[in-house]
């Protein structure tokens, strides 16, 4: 077994991307696409064995590195994994090879720069999960603003300015204050800046709250929880559609993980007190999202809407206490939503973009029997579609049902409202899908539409896989986790006001 | 005292310092323009053989001499070697510049060699008369090289503005330290740290002056409401000068700020804590506010200088050694910072045409993706975005503000810190978002050094154990006997 796998997840990536920046100009741009899509597969490939090789019956972190970073500020280079983090880090490495191969072709203005990009982003993701020292985790989680910011400035729509400075800001200002609150916490965690660390000290409940106001910010803009969500929908539209599956798939779950990994262990009681808050926003989100996102007309926003809606799922099945522990159910449901949003997010986004290349608009109004025309591409935005709606033998199905069970069993109530995304899901989605796909053909742009290449179908087929085989075998990833939500669970029923 | 007793070694970089920019002004007189480089790699030299003589007598612990009235400790050092390598980089950046503009001559090097100068004496002063002198030397300098394009309208309009408040604040300052000598009885620094520790100085006397030296000391650094001065000499000051402004004396008015306040003051340090507050938020707020407002990239600049010696300010108030080794990283690396900025200004401006405003460098990444990636990393690393050495400085002083409890000042500097990241966003918009102008921005010249500079703010985001640990040790053996 090779050492060091995390640091070959998070470096290997980032050296990739270095290298398509070597290959220079446009007029290398060929090598550059062969450079970055060898190295997002290598990146891909170091990562299998965290999956394969990760002990489902271990506790606690695993492949754990160690290194003094910043001596001076006692600031450590300290990477690990739980049956949490784990999964997110194989997720993302995928999700980058997708996105590498959904821009072959569409990107043709500064590609190295556009590969390069995602390739760095991708390894400081990596990071952001992997870390178990807050000051590390923090340097990856702000530095992947960088080049998320280019990405949705260089490649994006019309507002691509207005919507890259917003999404920048919002999720900065969050950010700041998680800072002063892992600073805080330094000194009364004796100068450490480990995080399982914090996750045993005993604070006030006052401190606690004012800790998880701060983390907070930065993790509900993140996720992006009601009502801090709105530079979302800005962000999905303007950014290329590559932009668009990272954002959806990976960079919404660094959010949610930060509650897992910070707010929930380090903060139990603040949590518990502030769970109703939480369950409110998070059904807000759901309810009022799923309405929203049934009027728009612009494919993209929409499924930006769903988007929200879904990781109010995420939100809602984290906190679902029932007295002072966590509901198993909830919290697993919500995990495997986590992963299941991740692949269906990005085959919706996919497909919206394969339409776009092809017609150049993102309306609903322009479309109309696509299906007579790209019966391949009919069958597979399909499948993803109904993934979205939650349709059973789908990824989809899989977390929302979860989430619902674990809420029954703490309040009927909160179960009842939830599970209306399954009817606005499916509204909104079908909707949607019935007046762009079916129908006759609607103009002159659908006529001339060409059924998918074999890269789309390739990145399809990959996706469709994927969404299935979670919704057939959930085990498969639902058996890594088992362990280390049980630690969360017990960990977190334990009271640190004494 | 005889001649005998008088150990010379701790000024010896001052010494060789002035006795090269004497060859220097001489030796420049008889070569005509088509050899100017002669006297200008002698600059050069003489910064590296100042840097040698520096490192050579770096000791770990403060030697005083001239009875007192100088001292040479390892902050003095530290410092001193950063001001050779910003000056040097200065000069290198310039060249090209200046010869465009006809004033790649002895009176550039030497008014520069003479502003290092008054900078190391600055640093190395343990007299209020000697910190006086190095501040004065420095200031004469500056004023005259505003005003070196004698063509220059502007230039000239800044010149007058910076000398008339900058001598008023040295009024101030010098009516701040006659009263200090008349409750403590001396000038000597230690002496008057004894005194005032003691209690038997005059408290009264001592506190007023005390407000006049730290309006004096804020003028210096540029901190609201004593700015007035720095966007007018930045913007109206050639680009080359700016730069050399924007960069070394930084340091030296941090040094001048610790010694005076916390090597002669502190034993008031209740009282200036509470001014250095004010000064500090109000400095963030207004230069983070305006330099929103600003098109012109220097005037931008110049307003961000005052955010930066704000948020320095903080690191210098908790009094803590932590809080000055965290302010001493962050001079240093606010001046690679800076020196990045303007450099990359200074790089884009030929003979005619000055570089200045957004408009300017519009879609500088399709014309050269190289310098606006230099400017991108410039611009994070002042937004102090992590991995840039930027955030680290940030961070350490967020540290030890935190850890003397005033979290809320910590709440403060981050929520400007936001605010500033706006403007810095745009200058990253218009390079990289925006189609380019009519005149697509042409770099001149090779840019090797602001290669390595740029470089260097991303390596010291990946690795900034070494120069903080230098920092906190420097800090540390100097304040050890005092």
């Amino acid at each position: 077994m090779v050492e060091n796998l995390l640091s070959l997840a998070i470096w290997t990536p980032i050296v990739a991307g270095l290298l398509v920046l070597a290959t220079g100009g446009d007029k290398n741009a060929g090598l550059a696409r062969i450079v970055a899509l060898v190295g997002a597969l290598a990146a891909f490939l170091v990562t299998v064995p965290l999956f394969t090789d990760f002990k489902s019956l271990h506790g606690g972190m695993q492949f754990t590195e160690f290194a003094p970073w910043i001596a001076s500020l006692n600031i450590n280079y300290h990477l690990g994994v739980d049956g949490i983090s784990m999964l997110f880090v194989v997720l993302n490495s995928f999700t980058t090879l997708m996105v590498i191969l959904a821009g072959w072709q569409v990107i043709q203005t500064r590609v190295a720069q556009y590969m390069a990009a995602f390739l760095i982003m991708s390894g400081l993701i990596n990071g952001a999960f992997a870390a178990l020292d807050a000051v590390l985790f923090y340097v990856f989680f702000e530095a992947m603003l960088i080049p998320m910011y280019l990405i949705i400035g260089v490649w994006g729509g019309p507002r691509r300015v207005y919507a890259s400075i917003k999404f920048f800001l919002y999720t900065l200002l969050g950010s700041l204050l998680m800072l002063v609150a892992f600073v805080y916490l330094y000194f009364h965690a004796d100068k450490s800046f480990e995080i399982l660390k914090f996750q045993t000290l005993v604070l006030p409940l006052s401190v606690q709250m004012l800790l998880f106001f701060a983390f907070f910010m930065s993790f509900a803009v993140k996720v992006p929880m009601w009502p801090v969500h709105t530079w979302l929908p800005d962000a999905h539209v303007e950014a290329p559609t590559g932009g668009s599956m990272v954002l959806a798939a990976i960079t919404l779950k660094i959010g949610a993980y930060g509650f897992l990994r910070f707010a929930l262990p380090i903060l139990p009681d603040a949590s518990r007190e502030l769970a109703p808050l939480m369950i409110a926003l998070s059904l807000v989100a759901v309810v009022y999202i799923g309405l929203v996102a049934l009027v728009q007309t612009d494919m993209k926003k929409l499924v930006a809407y769903s988007s929200i809606s879904h990781m109010g799922f995420v939100t809602l099945g984290m906190f679902m206490f029932a007295g002072d522990s966590l509901n198993q159910w909830a919290i697993e449901g919500a995990l495997v939503q986590m992963v299941s949003h991740g692949f269906v997010s990005a085959g919706m986004f996919f497909c919206i973009g394969v339409m776009y290349d092809r017609v150049h608009s993102r309306n609903i109004a322009d479309y109309g029997g696509v299906a007579n025309k790209m019966p391949i591409f009919a069958a597979f935005f399909m499948l993803f579609a109904m993934a979205n709606s939650g349709l059973p033998a789908t990824s989809g199905f899989v977390g929302e049902f979860m989430v619902i069970m674990g809420a029954v069993q703490v309040n009927f109530w909160f179960a009842f409202a939830a599970a209306t995304t399954l009817i606005f899901g499916a509204a909104y989605t079908l909707w949607m899908y019935k007046r762009v796909v079916f129908g006759d053909v609607g103009n002159h742009h659908v006529e001339e539409m060409q059924d998918v290449n074999k890269r789309e179908f390739l990145v399809l087929a990959v996706l469709g896989v994927a969404v299935l085989g979670m919704g057939l075998v959930p085990d498969l990833f639902a058996s890594k986790m088992h362990l280390s939500v049980n630690d969360l669970i017990a960990h977190v029923a334990h009271s640190k006001l004494k | 005292m005889s001649w005998a007793d008088l150990n010379l070694m701790p000024a010896m970089p001052e010494i060789a310092l002035l006795c090269a920019v004497s060859v220097i002004l001489v030796l420049d007189l008889f070569l005509d323009d088509a050899k100017r480089s002669i006297t200008y790699g002698l600059s050069l030299l003489t910064l590296a053989g100042c840097a040698a003589l520096t490192l050579s007598t770096l000791n770990p612990y403060p030697e005083l001499t001239f009875s007192g009235m100088f001292i040479a400790d390892p902050m003095a050092g530290v410092i001193k070697l950063a001001m050779y390598a910003a000056v040097a980089v200065t000069l290198i950046y310039s060249r090209q510049y200046a010869l465009d503009r006809g004033f790649f001559r002895g009176e550039f090097f030497t008014l520069t060699l003479f502003s290092l100068l008054g900078m190391m004496v600055m640093v190395s002063a343990h007299h209020l008369l000697t910190l006086y002198m190095g501040l004065e030397l420095l200031s004469l300098a500056l004023y005259a090289l505003v005003a070196l394009q004698r063509d220059s309208a502007r230039g000239t309009e800044a010149a007058m503005k910076y000398f008339v408040l900058g001598a008023l604040a040295s009024g101030m300052l010098l009516y701040g330290m006659s009263m200090l000598y008349g409750a403590t009885g001396s000038l000597d620094i230690a002496v008057i740290a004894k005194a005032l520790a003691g209690g038997t100085a005059n408290q009264t006397l001592a506190l007023f002056g005390l407000v006049f030296i730290v309006a004096g000391l804020a003028f210096k650094l540029g901190a609201v409401p004593f700015h007035m001065w720095v966007p007018d000499v930045y913007h109206g000051a050639p680009t080359a000068i700016t730069l050399l402004i924007g960069g070394a004396p930084k340091l030296a008015a941090f040094v001048f700020v610790v010694r005076i306040l916390m090597q002669g003051l502190e034993p008031l340090m209740m009282h200036w804590q509470g001014m250095l507050v004010i000064l500090a938020v109000l400095s963030m707020a207004l230069g983070n506010l305006t330099a929103i407002a600003q098109t012109n990239l220097k005037r931008m600049f110049a307003y961000s200088t005052i955010s930066h010696m704000g948020f320095l300010l903080l690191g210098i108030l908790v009094g803590t050694p932590e809080g000055l080794s965290a302010a001493m990283f962050y001079a240093i690396i606010y001046v690679l910072m800076s020196l990045v900025g303007f450099g990359i200004l200074v790089a884009l401006s030929r003979a005619g045409y000055e570089c200045e405003t957004l408009d300017d460098i519009k879609g500088l990444n399709k014309h050269n993706s190289w310098l606006a990636f230099m400017m991108l990393l410039a611009m994070f690393s002042m937004a102090g975005i992590p991995p840039l050495a930027g955030f680290y400085a940030k961070f350490a002083i967020l540290k030890a503000v935190v850890d003397v409890g005033l979290v809320w000042l910590a709440i403060i500097a981050v929520v400007f810190s936001l605010i500033g990241a706006f403007y810095y966003l745009r200058v990253v918009k218009t390079m990289y978002f925006d189609d380019a102008g009519e005149v697509p921005p042409q770099a001149n010249g090779t840019y090797w050094v602001l290669s390595a500079n740029a470089l260097a703010l991303l390596a010291l985001g990946v690795f900034p154990d070494k120069l903080l640990a230098i920092c906190i040790e420097a800090m540390k053996q100097s304040f050890q006997t005092l």
